[in-house]
């Protein structure tokens, strides 16, 4: 089973500055990193085809540097990575991301699963890879936790629902967006990277896609615009919960699902 | 010898700290009685919760006029027995305790009370751009109780242990005088360093309500390393390698596949490799990506070179926690994973680490017992538990004693000591005395009689 996984470069750290004037988020001088939602998708990638055969290519959109990541993937145990990249798909939003992302994943061959993380930790969104999947005229499937069965043309998997799991039988070739926390990812190699073959890692940009209408590239192809970003409130408030232990937990479970966090 | 506890005694003592921080009898919880492995349980008479300075000085007045014994206690997390009250009356509890007072920019320190746990005050600092090195596994100990094992922790390879951050205390002497050891200074010539006699006294001195402790540029890069062996022997034989490549990184951690494993299944959480019988956990830190980076590529080609099968790297916050939460739960998997269990905490010279470690393999098949290890290879400080598994109590008792003593005897033939950082408290006196000889028993006990004439701290520990 051929699978590509969907990568993406982010902020290193979650305390990422934002331009107070442009309500941009600060990514000069920050450090990157893999979305920590990825290495989910890698590990299940690698993990089916440790099983089942096949191999695992990777992807991701982003300026040159993205490069890091695909090398990294590679560490993993990935086959190969491709990074598309160009002046002509910056500023894009979630939809204009998909579009790119299709239009790439159709120029790096032909897969039988993609899987992508659940959502970026800078974007937020969680509406990429069901985006892309609509533009490939794939089948999808949300929050998956695990792969239970290949069979020639279709998968069984078990995706989350709000309180329930769901099994599903999804025919192939199909795209699936994975939970956070459903494997342990491995650790990238020091072996593999110091005699790592740049041959593995690509490079594809406007020029290399089937569609070449700029207009759904870039801030053209962009159907939203962000007005502005800002960080979360940081509440650094504490309550003392008196009474002996019984009295104590009692309190806190009330609290918690107060807060609707139970 | 000593007084018991009246009732006019709590009264007192409700007068100094209000009623809701006494408890007597039946209302103090259980868990006052022991530690967490100390082998030895012991109720006090009454738990009084102390909120300041003022507060535990007229307790130790009130508890000197009368005779009667007084333990420290923090959070308990404590691991020979040394915040039990063996003699029973006051146990003083410091966990309230727990404010930052304040935080020296210019000198780099900070000024805690003695309950601020562990992990509250690396939080803290490190909000600040600064870094508090010491980093023992257990980061809900108190800070106290820290200072009073002279507690080093992990990155003991490269930055060193508590005694090495601790400039100035403020002491409540037996008698219930305030005293200040030490000073916010670098440098300090001047007499004695009764400041240093403190650290490590596990409450026998005098009790501490204060501490000013030295702070560094919080590291701007981070990277650990997890390096897999082939073998157990192989991990172990690569440490001292490691340590003369010259490259100094934060931590040196040795781990088998079985602990791992245990860990797993105490956790509930895979670890992300377990293909190998041992491991290796580097971790390097330093100001710039690149220097990072260099450190850590000498020592992984070194590993690679003297048969590591790899080197994973461990860079991210999130691979970090993967790999970071199953080493900190190391102790606790272990008791999980036996009826009963002891621990040796013996600190041998870097150079023998490899040699101590094949000793206590061999040992556990010698003596037909299970005797898994982990630990700070880099410092040469192991943490070494005996496990009685299905053993009945005789031989658990006999075969506990032999490999204690076999064990003890071996570091002392390498150099080494009885404990690197868990301290001697009631559990590992008759090791200490064995070890040391009388001439420095004597010294000891009479630095206690002079802090301490009436002995009502902590009686009964280290060298009593």
């Amino acid at each position: 089973m051929d699978i590509l996984v969907c990568i993406k470069q982010v902020p290193g750290s979650s305390q990422v500055e934002v331009d107070p004037v442009t309500g941009v988020l600060k990514r000069s001088g920050v450090q990157s990193k893999m979305n920590p939602y990825d290495l989910y998708a890698i590990e299940m990638a690698l993990q089916l085809t440790e099983q089942y055969g096949g191999c695992v290519k990777c992807v991701t959109m982003g300026p040159p540097q993205a490069k890091a990541e695909m090398v990294e993937a590679i560490c993993m145990d990935a086959e190969s990575g491709t990074v598309l990249s160009d002046r002509k798909f910056a500023g894009v939003d979630v939809l204009a991301t998909a579009y790119t992302l299709s239009q790439g994943i159709k120029a790096c061959g032909e897969f039988d699963l993609v899987i992508c993380g659940k959502q970026t930790t800078d974007g937020d969104t969680a509406q990429v890879g069901a985006e892309v999947a609509e533009y490939l005229g794939v089948p999808n499937v949300s929050n998956v936790l695990s792969v239970m069965a290949v069979e020639p043309d279709s998968i069984v998997l078990t995706a989350a629902l709000d309180n329930k799991t769901v099994s599903e039988r999804v025919s192939l070739p199909c795209l699936i967006s994975v939970d956070g926390d459903i494997n342990t990812p491995r650790l990238p190699s020091f072996k593999v990277k110091q005699s790592i073959d740049e041959g593995k890692i690509h490079f594809l940009s406007f020029a290399d896609f089937a569609d070449q209408d700029e207009s759904h590239y870039g801030l053209a192809g962009s159907a939203t615009q962000v007005e502005r970003i800002f960080p979360p409130e940081k509440n650094t408030q504490k309550q003392d919960i008196p009474g002996n232990a019984t009295e104590q937990a009692k309190a806190l479970c009330d609290l918690l699902c107060q807060l609707k966090m139970l | 010898m000593y007084n018991q506890l009246t009732s006019r005694d709590v009264e007192a003592l409700k007068s100094i700290v209000g009623s809701n921080n006494v408890w007597q009898g039946e209302e103090i919880s259980p868990d006052y009685a022991h530690d967490e492995l100390g082998g030895i349980a012991h109720m006090p008479d009454v738990l009084v919760r102390a909120e300041s300075t003022e507060q535990v000085s007229a307790i130790m007045k009130l508890a000197y006029e009368n005779n009667i014994p007084v333990t420290v206690r923090g959070s308990g997390t404590g691991l020979v027995g040394a915040a039990v009250a063996i003699c029973g009356g006051i146990m003083l509890e410091t966990t309230k305790m727990n404010k930052i007072l304040s935080l020296d920019k210019e000198n780099l320190t900070v000024t805690v009370e003695p309950g601020v746990l562990l992990m509250e005050l690396s939080a803290f600092v490190e909000e600040n751009d600064l870094f508090y090195p010491p980093d023992p596994g257990e980061k809900s100990a108190t800070i106290g109780g820290n200072i009073s094992t002279n507690a080093g922790g992990m990155r003991a390879v490269k930055y060193g242990v508590t005694r090495d951050y601790v400039r100035s205390l403020t002491v409540v002497m037996p008698n219930g005088e305030v005293l200040t050891l030490g000073a916010n200074v670098a440098k300090n010539s001047s007499g004695y360093s009764l400041k240093d006699l403190v650290i490590g006294s596990e409450g026998t001195l005098c009790i501490i309500t204060e501490a000013t402790l030295r702070l560094l540029p919080l590291p701007k890069v981070t990277v650990s390393l997890l390096v897999p062996f082939p073998s157990v022997k192989s991990a172990i034989e690569a440490v001292p390698k490691i340590i003369c490549s010259k490259v100094i990184p934060t931590a040196i951690e040795y781990m088998s596949r079985d602990t791992i494993l245990f860990s797993e299944s105490y956790l509930g959480k895979k670890f992300p490799d377990t293909k190998n019988d041992a491991y290796i956990l580097l971790t390097f830190d330093g100001s710039t990506e690149a220097q990072v980076e260099a450190d850590m590529s000498v020592v992984a080609k070194l590993c690679l070179e003297i048969g590591a099968l790899d080197a994973y790297i461990v860079d991210t916050e999130e691979r970090k926690k993967s790999v970071w939460s199953a080493r900190g739960a190391f102790l606790e998997a272990i008791k999980a994973s036996t009826t009963e269990m002891d621990e040796c905490d013996v600190v041998v010279p870097r150079s023998q680490i490899d040699a101590f470690i094949t000793f206590t393999h061999d040992l556990a098949d010698e003596m037909g017992i299970r005797i898994p290890s982990f630990g700070h290879a880099g410092d040469g400080n192991l943490h070494i538990y005996i496990c009685r598994d299905d053993l009945s109590e005789q031989e658990w008792q006999e075969k506990l004693t032999t490999c204690f003593a076999r064990m003890y005897q071996k570091a002392l033939e390498m150099g080494g000591l009885v404990s690197g950082e868990h301290g001697i408290g009631y559990a590992k006196k008759g090791y200490l005395k064995d070890q040391l000889g009388d001439t420095p028993i004597t010294l000891m006990q009479g630095i206690k009689s002079v802090f301490d004439p009436k002995h009502i701290l902590n009686p009964g520990k280290v060298c009593f």
